[in-house]
């Protein structure tokens, strides 16, 4: 059964990849690009990744097409013919993929309990880290304790690239600041207005339920980050840009995304204050799985703090955009409806 | 029996290809973008495969499991997509940017445009 649905889902998602490269229609291929990441956030269930299905759900086939509908509000849909290089790609890609195939006659099965990915690391991290971190989920305890350090490195990526779409976007639409960005929806789409103020509320909970229960169950700052800014995103979708910056500002937005690196580091030079190595959380408490869980705690939350934000800002930047095009507002909305 | 358990690898290298195929062939940059998130989708769907433990249960520890995923690739593989998703939207910033300039997100109408400078 399992296999069968492996196989599904993999055949499924070849199809789309397929689908996507022939369709000369970028809106389409936006599309199913939610629809690819859709089926690997399935693919990522059955395979027992309950975290990453998560994290692929909500960036794959939520925030991911989004951004590129916002790009296509600007650049155009329809995609020109350009068959020069077709022959030439063609060639490469099948002498790689027939490469890349016969490697794989040396990997080790699928499943195989005795491959040497699961034979080193991984046995210490699920037979100690109950006693060493106390907290049920391996993934949140390798993430924010075991490896802190790298995922801080990400958190600091995710913020760089933020400032990057900022430095590269701001001030680019002030030109006409008069002209509305991205339109609300029009009164007469009642069914929407009302479903969006429905969904929203559940919507950002859960976000905090996944935020603060990322230790026990799936979920973490990651996750929680980008579902709490689809709340947002939401909202400003169908009520227009402008009701959103009232609650949450660009200034706001981007003080938050560098609070939450800041947090994570402070939590790490904390370590160190208190005699341990940086992002040691041990001393924090009176012993040092109490010193753990707060460590975890805190710098989950820096992580969700600054993904939330730098999702919010690049959304609001794209969509700034779509000023300077009178109707472009219009364009995404109407998009999104379709 | 190779089939099964090898299946996997080979779609992945399928969507690695198609991923491939587009960034290089195809001229309209919002497509290579595309392109390029079918490759990262691929490199993913490969770490998580390789984490899989037949049987295993998802790493979140409970009583009466004995066996579990390896939870590195999961941690490894969520990060990499918040990740990719951030350079996805710096990567189309500076395609609005290219547009901006050129008039054209077209490959070739972008050469053409800076053959005539």
């Amino acid at each position: 059964m399992d296999l069968l649905l492996d196989v599904a889902l993999l055949s499924l998602l070849l199809v789309t990849a397929v689908a996507i490269a022939w369709t000369r229609d970028l809106f389409s291929a936006a599309m199913l690009a939610g629809i690819y990441g859709l089926l690997s956030a399935s693919f990522f269930v059955t395979m027992g990744a309950v975290d990453v299905a998560f994290t692929e759900a909500a960036v794959g086939a939520g925030i991911s097409p989004l951004l590129i509908l916002a790009t296509l509000a600007l650049c155009g849909r329809r995609q020109k013919p350009d068959r020069s290089r077709a022959l030439l790609a063609l060639g490469l890609v099948c002498t790689v993929g027939a490469l890349l195939v016969a490697a794989t006659l040396d990997m080790p099965a699928f499943g195989d309990p005795d491959a040497p990915a699961q034979t080193h690391v991984a046995p210490r991290y699920l037979q100690e880290s109950m006693a060493e971190i106390g907290i049920p989920n391996v993934v949140t305890s390798v993430l924010a304790s075991y490896r802190a350090y790298d995922t801080f490195g990400e958190v600091v990526v995710i913020f760089t690239a933020g400032l990057g779409v900022l430095s590269l976007l701001l001030g680019l639409a002030d030109t006409r600041r008069s002209a509305p960005s991205l339109q609300a929806v029009p009164r007469q789409h009642l069914v929407f207005r009302v479903i969006a103020k429905i969904l929203i509320p559940p919507i950002l909970v859960y976000a905090l339920y996944v935020q603060f229960h990322g230790e026990y169950g799936p979920g973490g700052g990651f996750q929680a980050g980008v579902i709490f800014a689809v709340g947002f995103i939401l909202y400003a979708l169908v009520f227009g840009l402008d009701a959103v910056r009232r609650v949450a500002g660009h200034g706001l937005v981007q003080f938050l995304a560098a609070l939450g690196v800041l947090v994570y580091g402070t939590v790490g030079v904390l370590g160190m204050a208190t005699g341990r190595n940086f992002l040691d959380y041990s001393a924090l408490g009176s012993d040092p799985v109490t010193g753990q869980h707060i460590g975890i705690i805190v710098i989950e939350l820096g992580v969700g703090i600054t993904v939330a934000a730098v999702m919010m800002l690049v959304f609001y930047l794209f969509s700034e955009q779509l000023q300077e095009r009178g109707d472009g507002g219009g364009q995404l909305t109407s998009g999104r409806a379709g | 029996m190779l089939v099964t358990s090898l299946y996997n690898y080979w779609v992945v290298i399928g969507l690695m290809m198609i991923g491939l195929y587009m960034v290089v062939a195809q001229g309209n940059l919002i497509k290579k973008i595309i392109g390029l998130n079918i490759f990262q989708t691929s490199v993913f769907i490969f770490y998580i495969s390789v984490g899989k433990v037949d049987g295993g249960a998802a790493p979140i520890l409970s009583e009466g499991e004995a066996v579990y995923s390896n939870p590195l690739p999961h941690v490894l593989i969520l990060t990499a997509i918040v990740v990719g998703i951030a350079t996805t939207s710096l990567a189309l910033a500076l395609i609005i940017r290219i547009k901006r300039a050129y008039g054209s997100v077209e490959e070739r109408e972008i050469q053409a445009e800076e053959a005539q400078c």
